[in-house]
This record gives C-alpha cells, sequence and structure tokens, in this order.
C-alpha cells in the first residue's frame, strides 16, 4: 500500500504527458462551429452576377457545399482549382462571396471558371457573420434540409477532400438516395 | 536619473498606444461606453486566438465591434449580445466560458488541486508530529539538573 503511494507522482507525470502530448497535435485555429446541425442562417441577397435576389430556399434542396470566398483570400485562389474540378465531377457548390467588391468577383469568376452553382454577394458580411465566418476560405456542408453538418476551415485541397469531406458528402449524398 | 526618466516616459508611451483602440463610436450615456468596454474586452477575437476584440485590428473583431455597438444601440441587453455572438462563434468567444460539464475541470481543476495540497500537507504534518510524540526525546532528571546549573551559574558555582 504505502509503495502504491509512491507511483503517484508517476501516474500525474503521466496523465499531464498524455494531455500535452494529445495538444501538440491539435490546431488551436480551428474553431469548433457553433451551427453544426443547425439550419442554414435565413438571408436575402443580391447574386454576384444577374440581378435575382438569393434566400436561403434557393440552395435547399440537395445535399451541397457552401463555400465562403473572396478575391482579397490568397488562399481562395490557390482552394479555386480545386473546386473547379469538384463542380466537373457533380459536386454542388454553392458560394458566398464574403465582404467583396462585386466587379473584382465577377472578373474572377470569368478568369478562374465559375465552380458555384449560385453565388450570393454578401458584400457587408452579414451572412457571414451569421455564419460565424472568420475568415475565408471556409466551407459548410448542407443536407438536403438546408441543415449545417460540417464546417470546415482553410483550404480544400485534393488530399482534404479525399481523406476528409468526399466521405462526409457522400454520406449526405446516399441519405437523399438510401 | 536621466535614463530612469527616458525609459518610465517610453514605458508610459507604450502603455498609451496598447489602450489606442480605434473607437469612433458615440454612446448616448457614459453608462453604455462602460457597458460597450466591458462586453469588447471579455470578447475573444475568433480570428486572433489571444487577443480580445477591442485589442485586435482583425477585420472580423472591428465587425464584432460594431455589431456589439448596434446591438447596444438597439437596446439589448448584456446577456442578449453575448447569447448573439455564442450562437455564432460557440463559447470559443467568451474569455469567461460558461460552467457546464465541459468545463468544470477548467473552473474548479486549480482549486480541487489547492485543497488536496493542503490535505496531503496537513497529513503530513500530522504524522510528523505523532511520530516525534512517540520517541522520547527529554532528558533525565539529572541531565535537565545540569543543564539548568550550565545555563544559569550561580555564584556559588564560580571557582576563581
Amino acid at each position: 500500500m504505502r509503495r502504491l503511494i509512491l507511483l503517484l507522482p508517476l501516474v500525474l507525470f503521466l496523465g499531464v504527458a498524455v494531455f500535452l502530448y494529445r495538444g501538440l497535435f491539435m490546431d488551436p485555429s480551428e474553431l469548433p462551429s457553433a451551427l453544426i446541425d443547425k439550419p442554414f442562417p435565413a438571408f436575402s441577397l443580391p447574386a454576384v452576377e444577374g440581378d435575382r435576389t438569393l434566400t436561403q430556399r434557393d440552395i435547399i434542396g440537395q445535399p451541397a457545399l457552401v463555400n465562403v470566398w473572396a478575391t482579397w483570400c490568397v488562399a481562395c485562389r490557390v482552394e479555386h482549382p480545386v473546386l473547379n474540378k469538384l463542380a466537373e465531377a457533380g459536386v454542388r457548390i454553392y458560394g458566398v462571396n464574403y465582404k467583396d467588391d462585386n466587379a473584382s468577383a465577377r472578373k474572377w469568376l470569368a478568369e478562374f471558371h465559375d465552380p458555384y452553382q449560385l453565388n450570393i454577394e454578401d458584400a457587408r458580411g452579414s451572412l457571414g457573420l451569421d455564419l460565424g465566418v472568420y475568415g475565408a476560405p471556409e466551407t459548410f456542408l448542407i443536407d438536403k434540409d438546408g441543415i449545417i453538418r460540417h464546417k470546415f476551415v482553410g483550404v480544400i485541397d485534393e488530399r482534404v477532400w479525399r481523406e476528409k469531406l468526399a466521405p462526409l458528402y457522400q454520406a449526405l449524398v446516399d441519405e437523399v438516395t438510401p | 536619473m536621466k535614463r530612469f526618466a527616458a525609459a518610465l516616459l517610453l514605458g508610459l508611451a507604450a502603455l498609451g498606444v496598447a489602450h489606442a483602440a480605434i473607437d469612433t463610436f458615440e454612446f448616448a450615456s457614459e453608462a453604455d461606453r462602460q457597458r460597450y468596454r466591458t462586453l469588447v474586452e471579455e470578447l475573444r477575437c475568433p480570428k486572433c486566438q489571444n487577443q480580445n476584440i477591442a485589442d485586435s485590428d482583425a477585420p472580423i473583431a472591428m465587425d464584432l465591434r460594431a455589431q456589439v455597438y448596434a446591438k447596444l444601440e438597439e437596446g439589448q441587453s448584456d446577456a442578449q449580445i453575448i447569447d448573439y455572438l455564442v450562437s455564432r462563434y460557440g463559447d470559443f468567444v467568451l474569455y469567461k466560458p460558461p460552467v457546464t460539464a465541459r468545463t468544470l475541470l477548467l473552473w474548479y481543476g486549480p482549486g480541487a488541486l489547492l485543497l488536496g495540497g493542503f490535505v496531503l500537507l496537513g497529513v503530513i504534518v500530522l504524522r510528523r508530529r505523532r511520530a516525534r510524540g512517540e520517541v522520547d526525546v527529554g532528558l533525565s532528571q539529572d541531565e535537565q539538573d545540569r543543564l539548568a546549573s550550565l545555563l544559569n551559574p550561580t555564584p556559588s558555582d564560580k571557582k576563581d
């Protein structure tokens, strides 16, 4: 019994070590979203191209990616070709043009190809705020009922898509056609 | 002395800079200004991690400050404003996290550790005291007498 007490510091040390070791591999800049399993926030905003006014009803119906992007966002440029590829492969992607200048956004889409089914112009960042966006690019996965199921902060590259998002997206698609 | 004065001035200047959040908001009353200050100092910037939104220059912090101001002007209570932000950004935006099952350890862990330390200390002290009581460390009567005579030499003991 007395011997066991001598082991206590070792046990404590191991406990702390496990915590700290796990901490090494955590990304503190990745925040859990408060919006998971909540409906996509209501909005009424102009489309980037054309005179349409878009609302949340326009993006509900099919599982989709909602990608928050901007021309001032350097990382979005890196992500763009990947989105193009995904769109070509049949993935439904909606864009939220976050706090951007409309002319630059149109130019960007004309220059780099437009992977978005619809593009919401959120010039003042109000939708971004409702979505809890704190930097671009951010991508939400919504299901067929417009419920936000996952959020990914950062650049979607081929690996992220393959290993992380593709299975999640596929699961949402499978929900529609079981 | 001159050097010290210069350092002091420099320090004071730096202090001024650190508090220079650019606020162009107009408040109806001093109480509202105070509420605004308290709120922006307790809310954490989601982008910059270790700054409150009062000190951060990140665009998102500016947006959040503007939101806090707008909500204050609308006459919302502090709790409503905080709820509004938490429902979008999660508990992360709070420098004072609420007490929930997940944050129990955070809130009460240090206190529990301190208490545990005191209990341990008490146990050790008590044990030592008991151990000392068992061993006879007193002097015999002869030794006591000798000690007394050594400490208080009487004139009769003096041998010149």
